[in-house]
């Protein structure tokens, strides 16, 4: 009996404690230390995919190019200026737009995308012409679907006025319906497309309802995907959302009025 | 000896599975599957965390205080599901992305507290072990189960190999979306269960209470 009660004492029940914790510590550590240059390259190797079908996007529209040509640069996106103390290479957008200190609330009557939070910095891609001017613009867009988070990149044109092409890297969408999506033939709706009008109104997205007569907006519009209502209304607000004051209207304006 | 050791590895399969038997981990159940390869990977990490939680636990049982030992658990749980991600992380990094946080959760999946506190506070290092085996294979065994269930008819896959050709793809078979979304594994975890207590009755439990009619006294 006394052995019981000494196995109860506060003293004991610490020291036990103390020294779980203390190895489990160590263990989990050692761990995470051990892997950590394995998940490094894995996230490379990750970043490396998704830039390689930015590559297919454009080879698909007739320019060929490496990953050495494409110029890797961060935008602050509140200002449109870039912002070279932060590397490319190593910035981790989700991360930053899941922290408050590098992340900033989206106003809800401005929050298309259904993104509630963006980060205060984006990554984006240039690919110069002969003579340095820009020539396409490749920008990470986002926005909720109907059950995940689309993730895309959007190829404008080094004009900021004309969508080049828009390619899905990541989404959960319903395999069939929504996942569509990523289909060529609805992509390919995307080539060519202006996004903003003479007066520099924006006015892209997603056409809903089928049939009857085309609206104004007909040459700014992609057709939606019948069944994927929520899905193509999240594509539609990630464009305007994006293209738009809170995404990267500010640096696109300030690439066509500096030619940065 | 033997056989009791045999008998603790097998128990938990169908006479006291804690899928259908205990209706324990169900919430990831639901979650990881979508697809067979979801599923199995899934199976293995619990699989492992059971058998070394378990076995852990059993082993400094003797030294563990009663008034701090679910959180001695809980820790010595905690760090191998962290150790077990870290690896999937490293290793699987593809297939670690889709089981996403479910993973992590395993923390809170009731099947290893409740074998821990339940068998491994109180048996040696070898049937805690086993016991941690057993119940790992008979949630795999469910998990498997639905997971190709739910892979075959929602995309016509099994493992990603594509078996049925969808009406998309200019086939003749069309998917069951129904069978991608949450509810559908309650469905056939459901039906399972039906079958498994039909094939033994001795598993139905008895009503707590009755349905009283019209004009019936209660007792």
């Amino acid at each position: 009996m006394s052995e019981a009660i000494a196995k109860d004492s506060t003293a004991r029940a610490l020291s036990v404690a103390l020294t779980v914790a203390f190895i489990c510590g160590l263990l989990v550590s050692v761990v995470a230390v051990q892997l950590r240059p394995i998940h490094k390259a894995n996230i490379e190797a990750e970043r490396i995919a998704q830039l390689e079908l930015v590559l297919a996007a454009l080879s698909d529209i007739g320019r060929v190019q490496s990953i050495e040509n494409l110029e890797a640069r961060i935008v602050v996106l509140a200002s449109g200026d870039f912002d070279d103390n932060l590397d490319p290479a190593t910035f981790d957008a989700e991360k930053a737009a899941a922290r408050p200190a590098t992340s900033v609330a989206i106003p809800a009557d401005l929050d298309l995308a259904g993104l509630r939070r963006r980060a205060l910095y984006a990554p984006v891609y240039l690919v110069r012409g002969s003579n340095q001017q820009v020539d396409l613009i490749i920008l990470p867009v986002s926005g909720r679907g109907y059950q995940s988070t689309l993730r895309a990149w959007l190829v404008m044109d080094g004009d900021t006025q004309t969508v080049r092409a828009l390619k899905f890297y990541q989404h959960g969408e319903t395999p069939g319906v929504g996942a569509r999506i990523e289909e060529p033939e609805w992509e390919a709706q995307w080539r060519d497309l202006r996004a903003f009008d003479d007066a520099g109104v924006l006015r892209i997205g997603v056409r809903q309802q089928a049939g009857g007569a085309l609206s104004d907006d007909a040459e700014y519009q992609v057709d939606g995907i019948s069944g994927a209502t929520r899905t193509t209304q999240g594509v539609d607000g990630m464009m305007r959302f994006w293209l738009g004051e809170f995404g990267f209207a500010k640096f696109l304006q300030r690439l066509r009025e500096e030619q940065l | 000896m033997q056989d009791n050791n045999w008998r603790i590895l097998t128990r938990p399969l169908i006479d006291d599975n804690p899928l259908t038997l205990q209706i324990l981990g169900i919430c990831s159940a639901l979650a990881v599957t979508t697809s067979l390869d979801t599923a199995l990977l899934m199976s293995l990490v619990v699989v492992c965390v059971l058998a070394f939680g378990s076995g852990s636990v059993s082993l400094i049982r003797n030294h563990i205080p009663h008034s701090v030992r679910i959180i001695v658990q809980i820790t010595i749980i905690a760090t191998l599901v962290i150790v077990v991600d870290q690896v999937l992380q490293a290793y699987a990094f593809e297939l670690s992305k889709r089981l996403s946080v479910f993973v992590g959760l395993i923390i809170t999946n009731c099947i290893v507290l409740g074998r821990a506190e339940s068998f491994a506070m109180h048996n040696g290092f070898v049937a805690s072990t086993l016991d941690g085996i057993g119940n790992g294979l008979g949630y795999s065994l469910i998990l498997v189960i639905v997971g190709a269930i739910r892979e075959f008819f929602g995309k016509g896959s099994l493992l990603n190999v594509q078996i049925l050709i969808p009406t998309s793809q200019g086939g003749s078979f069309e998917p069951l979306h129904l069978m991608l979304l949450p509810p559908s594994a309650f469905f056939i975890i459901g039906g399972i269960i039906w079958f498994i207590r039909r094939k033994r009755p001795q598993q139905v439990e008895k009503a707590e209470f009755t349905l009283r009619t019209r004009g019936q006294e209660p007792k």
